[in-house]
């Protein structure tokens, strides 16, 4: 919901998950899926930064309602 | 039992556009559209018709509405039906606000229109019809029966029953199935391409903003749903039903040290959180992308609240809030984690 609200304003947000169904239901729009509910951003540093880099590009991207984006290993 | 009906100068036969001027005005019985409802009607009959013309309403709400409910006072209707008004947006709105004016004061009523008329959000119970006049004779026995239905005082059913839009409510029901044997029949009627849900979804949507153009010279703000807070949890942020948000300044920090920050979600295990709580909010990735140009700027402060058992109503007012914020501040970017 905070995602929605935010973007309703006008300040595109990603929302980083791992619980993608959950946020495209409420109405998310962009949307990552983290690897695990304990750490969204994963344990290391490497994983981190490939999930962050993942959700900025899409911050950087023109996506249709509820997109959902994978990270890459 | 007596019913009021409530038209436009078009509907009513006062006149065209030329005559939209006219006031509120009270005629006896059934009039125009008023005919077709009144067969339509079971054990109700239209004693008066009042009409009013749509830019007068439009320009004078408040005398006009005044002027409606003297009407209806004197009158004390069982049921106020108002419409037709198919895809009229002035009509659609005249009807909406008399409609629901007389809920208002006790007078049940019913307003008819096409879903898209922007008279749909004020009116109270509405029932659905096509966006023009060729609508009429389909729409009129569904308005007569619900009309009918709401003169008599019985309880309704639900809006798909009873033939209107849906109003947003929930009520409680004793169901004669239980929950696994419904939830197999909605199955089964998929399976058989028929899709039908008890609960519709939440059909608020809002149109994602554009693209940032520039993340580099962007302003770009960390929030959460983790419950991340300062060690010790210093303004007591609730594991689970938060009744609020914070902001925490992050004063230059460049990582969200063990130690010094924990989560205190009650959802989920936060052992492999609070071991490092960048796990939760990327500080220390995205001071690192910070200092390589690769964002302008991370907002120095972090919102944080627990999303866990936060009702629905109670998180879009936090998000409301905190997004109040983050316009005042200028942020052009929000990286939110969520468990």
């Amino acid at each position: 919901m905070l995602a929605k609200e935010i973007e309703r304003a006008g300040i595109p947000t990603v929302y980083v998950t791992s619980l993608p169904t959950v946020a495209t239901m409420i109405g998310a729009n962009r949307i990552v899926r983290g690897p695990a509910i304990t750490h969204p951003f994963g344990l290391d540093e490497a994983e981190r930064r490939r999930i962050v880099e993942r959700a900025l590009t899409m911050l950087e991207t023109d996506v249709e309602p509820t997109t959902v984006w994978e990270v890459e290993e | 039992m007596r019913a009021v009906h409530y038209l436009n100068q078009f509907f009513a036969a006062l006149g065209g556009e030329d005559k939209a001027e006219t006031p509120p005005t009270r005629l006896d019985g059934a009039v125009g559209p008023g005919r077709g409802l009144a067969a339509a009607l079971e054990g109700v009959e239209i004693v008066t018709t009042l009409a009013c013309g749509d830019d007068y309403f439009a320009e004078h709400e408040d005398e006009a509405l005044a002027a409606l409910l003297v009407h209806l006072g004197e009158i004390e209707p069982d049921v106020l039906v108002a419409g037709p008004a198919f895809g009229s947006g002035r009509y659609g709105y005249a009807c909406a606000r008399v409609a629901a004016s007389a809920a208002e004061r006790g007078i049940p009523a019913v307003a008819a229109m096409h879903e898209d008329n922007p008279g749909v959000a004020a009116a109270g119970f509405v029932v659905p019809t096509a966006v023009n006049v060729a609508g009429m004779r389909d729409a009129l026995p569904r308005l007569g029966a619900l009309a009918s239905a709401l003169a008599s005082g019985r309880e309704l059913g639900s809006a798909e029953e009873e033939g209107y839009l849906v109003r947003g409510f929930r009520r409680n029901y004793v169901a004669e199935k239980t929950g696994a044997e419904r939830a197999v029949e909605l199955l089964l009627a998929k399976l058989g391409g028929e899709t039908r849900t008890e609960a519709a979804g939440d059909l608020d949507r809002v149109e994602p903003p554009p693209r940032v153009a520039d993340l580099s010279s962007a302003l770009v703000a960390l929030v959460t749903e983790a419950g991340c807070v300062p060690q010790g949890n210093p303004d007591r942020l609730p594991a689970v039903r938060a009744q609020g948000w914070f902001r925490y300044d992050l004063d230059g920090a460049q990582t969200l040290a063990s130690g010094r920050y924990e989560s205190v979600h009650g959802g989920f295990d936060v052992t492999l959180a609070n071991e490092d709580p960048n796990r939760l909010v990327p500080l220390d990735t995205v001071r690192g992308l910070e200092r390589d140009g690769r964002v302008g700027r991370v907002h120095e402060s972090l919102y944080t609240t627990t999303g866990n058992g936060t009702p629905v109503v109670v998180a879009t007012k936090f998000g409301q809030e905190i997004a109040g914020e983050l316009r005042d501040a200028g942020v052009q970017a929000v990286l939110l984690s969520g468990t």
